[in-house]
Formats: structure tokens, sequence, C-alpha cells
């Protein structure tokens, strides 16, 4: 009876690892080809290594073009980290002001974020972008960050975590007189590492990949992302050079993976932790 | 409740500020500005100076758009083809990755991936994928002895089905993450009642598992419905919209109008009419959870 139980664990854990395994092919197919020259990668049937693989598609990607691969690496690196330290900054302060203090118009103002929160892209591009031309943001790296140093999710989360930090330790704080701030940066803000690093996750996947923002409001190839980077290098190289296309996306995808991969356990926990409300 | 004296101080109003003005700036005053020029017929060409008050003739064009009609079609397609199909997919493998199995971290870190991958590295894969007379899914087809494989992304009728696998395909692990919560809420002792009476694997499954994860089911249902909405990326860069219309999209039509043809008061109204949508979709959520938790 034992036995076959494991026995049966053990071949649902096969089957499992080869959907598993599926699911994943597209990437390793991508990462393969990235490797390939262009006469090998539509080959049938397909090889997984080949004598002719090389770094050559990457050099061509990162150091042949221009703008660059690099750059678009920089332009991302410099919106998603400014934005995300941004937004941790002012959702966490906000957050902590909506759950422990008292000010007036406190619950209206927080329905209003709520009600906000559901607002799609689509209906602010059109307003931000002619927001943007006139502000003289448009068409700068300002036009991806600024906006995105708020976030109503963000706000939201944090309040959800602050309402449950006991007020005593609050009314302890005034008691040996901290201050609000003190009160805030000393006592509570390092008890919230957990629905902080909820935020940092998903804002840093949301600003990483974010692809409808820079297609609107960058027109200059050199602040372009890497999302924007990949496909005006799509548009260009045309279908005639898929293997450095398949060396492009990786550079573009790489980065999130291995970040994805060192902290799996919470990314998971943070990406999906909208869900477990009530 | 600490409700003590009403008195304010003006520290909270600090702590509010930062986030408060960037709010009123970046997101409440561009929602009620694209409220305003949904009624007009901006573009940026134009300028406001030569921009006029239209009432409701944007609305009117809409309803009388092949293309808007076609659109919410497809869209309306992608949804109800997707959404079930991932669902039951993925309470499929959370039930098995859930104490059924090895590795179980290992997997869930895999099919998770597709998930926080870009868009566009997604697409440009699967374009590879897609290539109709070269690529890998049409070549294995042809191995397997199919005659005549479907042309997929440049093919009217293939087009969207291929999306659809992909939106499926990107989906898959966060809502099996999902399930997996979801079943750790469920009590042992109702698959031992179960069990008692004699029910077998499957009646376990579709008795009591099914049922008990329906305020799961309920959140994915309505998070995916929103999300699914606003499907824009790999429509974009796989099809463009086409071959002519079949894979066309409210958003992406919204954001062709907007800033391909700049007709902007159009793409605005329309926008403000997907909102409505969203908007309604949200207050069935709301609705349901305030019933529910009443009921316990």
């Amino acid at each position: 009876m034992q036995s076959k139980r494991k026995l049966i664990k053990l071949i649902l854990t096969l089957i499992l690892m080869v959907v598993a395994l599926v699911i994943v092919f597209p990437f390793i197919w991508m990462l393969v080809c990235s490797f390939k020259p262009l006469n090998e990668i539509y080959e049938f049937p397909p090889r997984f290594f080949s004598p002719n693989m090389s770094f050559d598609n990457y050099k061509e990607v990162l150091f042949n073009q221009n703008p660059s691969f690099m750059t678009y690496f920089k332009n991302t690196v410099i919106t998603t980290a400014v934005a995300v330290i941004g937004t941790v900054f002012t959702s966490s302060m906000a957050g902590y002001a909506f759950a422990k203090l008292n000010f007036k118009y406190r619950d209206q103002l927080f329905m209003l974020y709520l009600v906000t929160m559901m607002v799609p892209f689509q209906v602010l591009m059109v307003p931000q972008f002619i927001q943007f031309k006139y502000m003289g943001i448009f068409n700068t790296l300002w036009a991806l960050i600024l906006p995105r140093l708020f976030t109503p999710l963000g706000t939201f989360l944090m309040r959800q975590f602050f309402l449950e930090v006991p007020t005593e330790i609050i009314e302890a704080g005034r008691v040996d007189g901290l201050g609000e701030f003190g009160i805030f940066y000393k006592l509570v803000l390092p008890l919230a590492k957990p629905a902080v690093s909820t935020v940092v996750i998903l804002n840093f996947v949301w600003r990483w990949n974010e692809y409808e923002a820079p297609l609107i409001f960058l027109t200059d190839s050199k602040l372009f992302t890497l999302t924007v980077g990949l496909t005006s290098f799509i548009d260009e190289a045309g279908f005639a050079q898929d293997n450095l296309i398949m060396a492009a996306a990786t550079v573009a995808l790489i980065p999130m993976i291995l970040v994805f991969l060192i902290g799996q356990k919470y990314f998971i926990e943070g990406l999906t932790s909208g869900s477990v409300k009530g | 409740m600490e409700r003590r004296k009403k008195k304010y101080n003006w520290e909270p109003y600090v702590f509010i500020a930062p986030n408060f003005i960037g709010f009123i700036v970046f997101i409440l005053l561009p929602v009620l500005f694209s409220l305003g020029i949904s009624f007009t017929d901006f573009d940026i060409f134009k300028g406001f100076s030569h921009t006029s008050f239209v009432g409701l003739e944007n609305f009117k064009t809409m309803f009388a758009d092949e293309w808007f009609w076609v659109a919410l079609k497809n869209n309306i397609l992608y949804t109800a083809v997707t959404i079930p199909v991932t669902l039951v997919i993925s309470i499929v493998l959370a039930v098995v990755l859930n104490n059924k199995t090895y590795c179980t971290n290992a997997i869930r870190v895999m099919i998770f991936i597709p998930y926080i991958a870009s868009i566009v590295a997604i697409s440009v894969v699967w374009m590879m994928l897609f290539n109709p007379s070269q690529g890998l899914i049409n070549q294995f087809l042809i191995a397997l002895g199919v005659s005549n494989p479907p042309g997929w992304l440049g093919d009217m009728q293939w087009a969207l089905p291929a999306i659809m696998m992909v939106g499926i395909w990107m989906g898959l692990g966060y809502n099996t993450v999902i399930y997996m919560a979801g079943l750790q809420g469920i009590s042992e002792s109702l698959y031992e009642a179960a069990q008692i009476d004699g029910a077998s694997k499957w009646q376990e499954f579709i008795y009591v598992t099914v049922p008990m994860l329906r305020n799961t089911t309920f959140f994915l249902v309505v998070t995916s419905v929103i999300a699914s909405f606003q499907v824009f990326g790999t429509v974009n860069i796989m099809t463009n919209g086409g071959p002519g219309n079949a894979t066309t999209v409210l958003a992406h039509y919204i954001y062709v109008s907007g800033f391909r043809y700049y007709k902007m008061g159009y793409a605005a109204s329309m926008a403000w009419v997907l909102l409505i949508a969203i908007f309604g979709v949200t207050l069935l959520q709301w609705k349901y959870q305030k019933k529910h938790e009443s009921n316990f």
C-alpha cells in the first residue's frame, strides 16, 4: 500500500515535470536559438546543441547596434529603480496615515483611492500624453517615472499591513516623545518589511516589463527601455535575423528571470498576495 | 478604534502629501480630463484652440463603428475561451501539486515563469514558434502527419486562437499558485467525511474541492475578466490586430485610434466605455463578497 502510493506520487511528479517543461520550453528554445547561426534555427528535427553555437549574436546585439541594448538596459534599470524606490516611499507614508493617523476626510479619500485602482491605463494614456507634452516631460524618462511614483495599489497594500500593527506601539512611541515621524521611521517601518517587499516586487515586475507606456511616451530611440527597444529592433531587423532577435529577447528577459529564481519564494508570495484578502 | 477627541494635527498631512499630490496630478486629473476629451473631437495636431465640443457624437460613432463591434466581439471571445480553459487546467495542476508530487516547488517555479516574463520577449518567441512554414509547431504537426497545418498568426481563423493560447499559457502559473493557496484553506475533515461516505477521488474533487474553492475561483474570474479586457501587448506585437480585423481587441483599437489615427477624443470615449465595464465587474465582486461574508 505504502509503496503503491509512492509509485503513484512518482508517476504524477513525472507527468507534471513534463507539463512544466512544455511550459518553459519557449524560453529554453529562445536561449538555444540565441546561440545559433541563422541557418540552423529553423532546422527540423530541432537540435538543442550544435557545434556552430557561439556568442556572436550577443556581440552583435550588445555592441554593434545603435543604440545598443546596453542603452536600453540602462534606461530600464534607471526607470525601474527610481519608480520602485519612490513608490515605496510615498505609499508607505500614505498607507500609514490612512491606517493609523486621524485627519479630515480620511476615509472618503481612501475610498477615492480604491475607486481609482480599477482605472485602466487606456483611460489615462490620452490625457497623460497631452499633459506630458505641456509639462515638457514627453519623450523623457520622467514620463515613465513620475506617474509611477504614486500607485494606489501600493498605498492600499501598505495600509492593509499597517492596520494590523498594534496601536500600543505607536502610543508607546508618543509617550517616549518620539514625534510622529520618529515613530513611523523607527518603530513602524521596520515592522513593515514583508509589506514593503511585496510592493517592491510587484512594482519591479510591472516597471521592468512595462510596454504600453514607453511605446506611447517615448519617441527617441536612445531613451527606449528594453521592451520597446526590442520591438524597434525587430522592426528594423525583420525576420531575416531571427537569431539576433532571440539573443536580444534573451538579454531583455534574463535579468528578470535571474532575480525571480533567486527570490522565487518572495516573488510568488508577493505577486499573488493581492488575492488573500478577507 | 482609536477615535479619541476630534483634533487633527498637521503631521498626517505631511505623511499623505507626496502621495496625494502625485495622485491628483497623474491619476485624478487625467481621469477627469479624459472624460472631458471624450466629448470633443480633440487631436494633438489641432491643439485645443481648434477643438470643438461634439456632445455624444463620439459615442454615436462608436455604436455605428463596425471595428468597435468586432473588437468587442473578439475581446468577449478571448475572455470566454481563455478564462475557463485557464481555470480548469490550473485547478487540476493545483490539486495534483498539492501533496501528491515530489519537487513541488521546482514545478511551481517553472510554470510561474511566463507570468513574470516581458510580454515583448514572450511575443517574439511565440512568433518564431508559430511561423507557418518553418516554425517548430507546424514542423511538428507535419511530422505527425497533419498535411495542411494552420497558418496561425497570419490566418484569419487561427490568429485569435493563437493569441488565446499564449494568453492561457501566460496565466497558468499564477492561477495555479492562487488555487494552491486556496486548497490550504479546505479542512481535511471534509475529505475524511467524503471517504467515509465512500466517495471516489473524482467525486471528492467534484463535490468537495471545486465547491470549496468557489471564492478563489470567483476572485480569479473577476481579476482575469478585468485583465482580459486590457489585453494589448501580445496583440500589438504578434498580429497588430490583423490579419484584417481578426485579432482586433478593445485596448488595441483604442491605442490605434488614439495614437495612429490621432482621433484622441474618440479613443478617450472608448476608454471610458472600457472603464465603465470594468467598474461594473468590480461592483459585482464587491456585492458578492459582502453577501458571502454575511453568510459566515
